[in-house]
């Protein structure tokens, strides 16, 4: 912006000038880039630093092991491998169930690394795409805000989006999951539609379609996609921006799109059966029909095109009636109305709690407080509704994408906590454009009531050409766009007005001048703007050091005495897999599947890929049945060992018992005899004293407090903070055979069955009956589901 | 119960050949001992024997070789054989160390195998010579009960001979066996025997022929902790900008009698000597000094429980595994360091270098059932040749580490049953250019050159079809 003073005098000097500006400029967000992405990796590194290089969490090592499996057996095993150690006795087909994506391009590093001869482990391999792949969403961003709003903004708001704290969350060095790569995919895919639409290149679409494809292989979230563009697509032919850019930018990502989608086996058929993928169709068939009223309205003349009109009316809406009457009765005839569960929780966020225990039961299925929209995504909240408004001036094609995207995933992270990550990048976005946009406006004002201070400015010329380099970009567009749409007239006359908003810098430059603020208030804005800024980035490395680094498989505590580790869950695991027969199955519940089979790979009933309500419901019933009934269907399910995990010793509250609610609430979902208000006493859950006999003799309760009372003669529980409520008893179908140090993981083993004695039965039978004759009072009329 | 069978199965062909050696002459029967003092100290796992042996040539003709004999059940047990002599006379006595190598006699009854020393100076007839031997043996004490809970406390049984086994005369021979403690449940009986504290005394015993052999059986008491690393694998990798990088792979296990039944954390915690004493708990490696980056994990990430103490002469490692193993519980881990390269590698008379290294294990009083050593020489390095103070099996392979275009070439040596006491150094010798130090460098070098060379020319050629 050191242009207008010299513009109208010399316009040699000034060409030069600008390119110099713009070598200059180009290299200099080539290293701000550069250095945003080695703050995108690097501030993700925390948990290495702080920890370790360890996978972290539970799902993330389901993901290892498959890696795992892929770099030892090839991709052609990969897509047939059929595990037989989770979900005993039925079995998993992973090959056909899991989204890909992941998974291949950690293999792929690993492959690429290898054949080099850098012998890198696989984990290491896991534990570092995070950040990478963190670092390429920030470059993505840069390129969609760019494409949105110029270099400036795109600059800020890559530097936001490697920060934000929701997407740390998701992304720090050790979180090997789906989202890790697939927030990078969503913004590319973003970034290509935009692309697209700005230049109707077909290059740009087929690169578009592809993305989309690695989307699809990387997370279900790929609907977000399919819904939000047909959204926007709806959006620009209702508002009259219909254009053949956006046929380009369309038609090809639905018909490539879903072609390549279906190849993805996870996704299958679902890419044309299922209804959240309806929308992009109906979108697909509007789209044309209006691109031919388009055509025809060029080639007749009015009159006969108003006869057309109401012919092709008429007939259409026949034909649209009945296409839509039979679409209809075919999403009518299936049970949820073709919508999977978490889809229709999105659409009726009351829908899980009522109807799913499962996915309710999910901590980041819940949705968020006021507090973590805070924590997540911190003054963004602020910047948002003024990164809205800048999308608003000039509204264009791009900026109306941006404000439909804020729009929709505002109101997804407010139904379920998790999709907090993909209205991250949104936001970052927009804050991205209102920063820039504001230090547009106040630096301008400055050196406007400052003109002696004009050559030097050359300095901050990252943010100050930003508005330089729009202009520019939409000069090169529209010359584009004007070889490749010589059809459109509606489509000139706007271009045209585009260019008389543009172009003739002159003009609006003193328009300008007189929108310039005082110079003593932009000043206090622009020091108030970096205080906000540098706000941003202490809390971004406070959230990243402090609140999302712990690989929540080993914990710390700082004390008077120094740092104390709780590594106990690696302790049993580590015991489960050298100590037990390879074969032996572990029945824990379902949260510590991926883990057991991973860790100690040993064979699992139930783990966190939550596919069967019913298996999960058993798991859930024995473990909030009495001892005898529990043992019977665990031997039933030829279960050896049973996993609980207790933090009352300690004070670890996300143990079991907190959880054991669910259990039975899944539980008795399944199977009836399991009512929760049996283990509730006036509609409290509570364990002490005052508990319910039903609660004191589940065998999580037994499990948990096993010989608990002997460490400190009273049997406190640090998590619930009270004293238990059966001190002494001792288990008739179970033995213990590891604890681990901190007593957060203990395993018992099922006791054999009892020899039968042809002599004793008798009296054998009556003791076990007066022994668990509560239990068979509870259980009355049960039956085993797996007998 | 095996082993009593075999027991009776020696002695009794021991009888018998004894007869049938009386019988018989032999060149060995120019020597014979003329006194003989063994002690036997079992109170840890690994049974060590120091044997004293006054040695007079009867003979006519001088010999410089000494056989001992082993019934072959101790010889699959055996790791170690060392003989010295004292050297000098009263206060200025020198130990020396003598040959000692398995010899293969065809005369061998019921199958004793015999270890061969070799003195430094031949014995005259009439002369005599005292020699200390000292032997170990692995794997010699048999837990009995072979499982116990988790209260109770480990027994063990010890077999061996109350008389010495020698194809020589025995004047006059003792045996003590040192107890871990006094708790001694039996012992057979062969008198005089008597038993005073933790030791029992055989003996003396007068004038026993060549193949003498009295089997005995000792019950008792031993808490100390079997530490076993079934299989350990060794990788020291050399890198010629400076450091020495050493890998070590354990398979542990807990070789005491299994544990049986319930493991209870409140007994183990409350309780600590009286439940699961002989649980082990942790180990000490002896690493050597000035080491650096030192890691201690395994294949599900880092064990947090262990502590590292380094001072000029030595650095030690205490480590702890995940869990407390009872008898027959295993562990894996993995432990790494780095060292200075200038402590290790050195420049030979003849141009080479060679690198002189510890063999063994560094975890004191562990035994280790399979040994795997590999050293890595650095890429380019020629002529390899590894010089080991005892037979171990050699051979060699490639391995491709980072940005390697021809490989590294690797020297494995395998040994089986191997005690701490046979942690000497060996040597690796091999020819190096230190120009091929430059080679990764350089390749790297050009990779990105051709790289932004790539990207320039990709600027300025112009690839559009339309002008």
């Amino acid at each position: 912006m050191a242009a207008p003073e010299t513009s109208t005098a010399a316009v040699p000097t000034l060409y030069t000038n600008n390119t110099l500006r713009n070598a200059f400029g180009g290299v200099l967000s080539f290293f701000i880039l550069l250095l945003i992405g080695v703050m995108a990796f690097s501030i993700r590194l925390f948990s290495v630093i702080k920890y370790e290089s360890v996978i972290h969490e539970f799902d993330p090592y389901f993901n290892y092991r498959v890696t795992q499996f892929l770099a030892k057996n090839g991709i052609y095993e990969f897509w047939n491998w059929f595990d037989d150690r989770t979900w005993y006795p039925l079995g998993r087909v992973i090959g056909g169930t899991v989204y890909p994506g992941l998974t291949l391009t950690a293999g792929t590093i690993w492959w690429l690394l290898n054949s080099l001869n850098i012998p890198l482990s696989v984990e290491t391999v896991c534990v570092f795409t995070a950040p990478i792949f963190s670092a390429f969403a920030s470059w993505a961003t840069f390129l969609l805000t760019k494409e949105v709003k110029g270099t400036g903004a795109g600059l800020t708001a890559a530097a936001l989006l490697a920060m934000v704290p929701s997407y740390i969350s998701r992304s720090v060095a050790g979180s090997y999951d789906n989202e890790a790569v697939a927030i990078f995919a969503l913004i590319f895919t973003f970034y290509l539609y935009i692309k697209t639409l700005n230049t109707g290149s077909l290059f740009y679409a087929t690169l578009n379609s592809i993305a989309y494809f690695y989307m699809v292989c990387s997370w279900g979230g790929y609907t977000f996609i399919i819904n939000l563009i047909p959204m926007h697509v709806l959006l620009c032919i209702v508002t009259g921006r219909f254009s053949s850019r956006l046929y380009i930018a369309y038609a090809p990502l639905v018909v490539l799109g879903t072609l390549l989608a279906a190849l993805v086996p996870v996704v299958g058929f679902n890419a044309v059966m299922t209804s959240e993928h309806f929308a992009s169709f109906l979108v697909f068939i509007i789209l044309h029909v209006v691109a031919f009223v388009y055509y025809i309205k060029g080639i007749l003349s009015p009159k006969m095109f108003k006869v057309a009109v109401t012919l092709v009316v008429s007939v259409g809406l026949a034909v649209c009636c009945a296409v839509i009457a039979v679409l209809i009765a075919l999403v009518a005839s299936s049970p949820t109305k073709g919508w999977s569960g978490r889809s229709l929780s999105l659409l009726d966020p009351t829908y899980a709690s009522k109807y799913i225990p499962i996915i309710a039961s999910v901590s980041e299925h819940q949705p968020p407080t006021w507090p973590s929209y805070f924590m997540d995504i911190n003054v963004l909240a602020f910047l948002v509704p003024a990164g809205i408004i800048a999308c608003f001036s000039p509204l264009s094609d791009s900026s109306s994408f941006v404000v439909l995207y804020i729009a929709t995933s505002v109101y997804f992270s407010g139904v379920m906590v998790r999709l907090m990550l993909v209205f991250a990048p949104a936001a970052c976005i927009t804050s991205g454009i209102a920063l820039s946009q504001s230090f547009d406006v106040f630096t301008r004002s400055i050196k406007f009531q400052l003109p002696g201070i004009s050559s030097s400015m050359e300095v901050d010329a990252v943010e100050t050409s930003s508005a330089t380099a729009e202009a520019q970009n939409d000069a090169v567009k529209t010359e584009k766009s004007e070889e490749t749409s010589k059809n459109r007239p509606s489509k000139k006359s706007k271009k045209k007005e585009k260019e008389k908003e543009e172009k003739p810098s002159t003009k609006a430059k003193a328009e300008k001048r007189l929108l310039a603020l005082p110079l003593d208030s932009s000043v206090i804005f622009l020091l108030l703007l970096i205080l906000l800024g540098a706000f941003y980035v202490v809390h971004c490395v406070w959230a990243a050091a402090e609140a999302y680094s712990a690989p929540s498989i080993v914990l710390t505590s700082r004390s008077h005495d120094g740092l104390h580790v709780f590594d106990d869950f690696r302790e049993a695991y580590g015991w489960l897999r050298h100590n037990t027969d390879v074969d032996d199955k572990v029945a824990s519940w379902w949260d510590y599947g991926y883990q057991t089979t991973a860790m100690a790979n040993r064979t699992v009933i139930v783990d966190n890929n939550t596919w069967n309500n019913t298996h999960i419901a058993t798991v859930g019933t024995a473990m909030s049945s009495p001892e005898k009934a529990a043992w019977e269907i665990f031997h039933s399910l030829d279960v050896k060992y049973v996993l609980v995990v207790f933090g009352g010793l300690v004070g670890y509250p996300s143990d079991d018992i907190n959880k054991f609610l669910w259990m039975v609430r899944i539980g008795g979902g399944v199977f009836p005899h399991i009512k929760e208000p049996d283990y509730l006493r006036d509609g409290q859950y509570r364990i002490d004293s005052q508990a319910t006999p039903t609660m004191l003799n589940c065998l999580m309760y037994k499990l948990s407090y096993y010989r608990f009372v002997e460490t400190d003669g009273k049997g406190f529980d640090r998590v619930r903070q009270t004293e238990i409520g059966k001190k002494y008893f001792k288990l008739t179908h179970f033995e213990e055979v590891f604890t681990t140090h901190h007593w957060m993981v203990r395993i018992y083993k099922l006791k054999p069955p009892k020899n039968r004695i042809r002599g004793k039965t008798k009296k054998s039978k009556s003791k076990t009956s007066s022994a668990s004759s509560r239990g068979k009072r509870s259980g009355t009329g049960k039956k085993n589901p797996w007998q | 119960m095996e082993a009593p069978i075999r027991a009776t199965g020696i002695l009794g062909f021991t009888l018998f050949s004894l007869l049938f050696f009386v019988c018989r002459s032999s060149p060995l029967h120019n020597l014979f001992i003329s006194n003989a003092e063994r002690r036997i100290d079992v109170t840890s796992h690994i049974v060590k024997v120091y044997l004293t042996l006054k040695v007079e040539n009867a003979g006519t003709t001088p010999t410089s070789e000494v056989l001992l004999a082993f019934p072959p059940t101790q010889v699959d047990h055996l790791a170690t054989v060392e003989a010295l002599v004292t050297k000098g006379k009263r206060k200025k006595t020198t130990l020396v160390r003598l040959d000692v190598k398995p010899t293969e006699l065809p005369d061998a009854p019921n199958g004793a195998k015999y270890f061969t020393i070799y003195l430094a100076n031949p014995l005259n007839s009439g002369e005599s010579t005292t020699l200390e031997v000292l032997y170990l043996f692995t794997h010699s004490l048999e837990p009995f009960p072979a499982e116990i809970g988790q209260s109770e406390s480990q027994l063990v049984h010890y077999r061996d001979s109350a008389l010495i086994l020698s194809p020589y005369h025995i004047k006059q021979q003792t045996t003590f066996i040192k107890t871990p403690s006094t708790k001694v449940e039996s012992f057979t009986r062969v008198e005089p025997t008597n038993r005073a504290g933790t030791e029992i005394k055989y003996g003396p015993y007068e004038d026993r022929p060549p193949y003498s052999f009295s089997p005995i059986l000792v019950h008792f008491e031993n808490n100390s902790p079997f530490p076993v690393v079934e299989e350990l694998v060794r990788e020291v990798e050399i890198s010629h900008w400076g450091n020495l990088q050493v890998t070590e792979q354990y398979t542990l296990v807990h070789g005491g009698a299994r544990h049986k039944g319930v493991f209870s954390r409140v007994d183990y915690q409350s309780r600590p000597t009286l439940s699961g004493a002989s649980s082990l708990q942790h180990l000490l490696a002896r690493l050597p000094p000035r080491v650096h980056s030192v890691y201690y994990r395994d294949e599900i990430g880092n064990i947090s429980s262990s502590h590292l103490r380094t001072d000029s002469r030595k650095s030690e490692l205490e480590i702890e595994p995940r869990y407390p193993l009872f008898g027959g519980w295993k562990a894996t881990f993995v432990i790494g360091y780095g060292l200075p390269l200038q402590d290790f590698l050195f420049e030979s008379s003849d141009d080479r270098r060679y690198l002189n290294f510890t063999f063994g294990c560094p975890l004191l009083e562990t035994v280790v059932d399979k040994l795997t050593v590999k050293v890595v020489l650095p890429e380019g390095s020629k002529d390899p040749s590894a010089v080991v103070p005892f037979p171990v099996d050699q051979h060699l392979e490639t391995k491709y580490s980072y940005l390697d275009v021809v490989g590294r070439t690797v020297v494995v040596m395998e040994k089986k049953n191997l005690v701490p006491v046979q942690n000497s150094h060996f040597q690796v010798y091999y020819t190096f250019k230190p120009i091929f130090m430059l080679a990764e460098p350089l390749m790297l070098a050009s990779a990105f050159f051709l790289f932004f060379v790539a990207c320039v020319a990709y600027l300025h050629i112009d690839l559009s079809i339309r002008k």
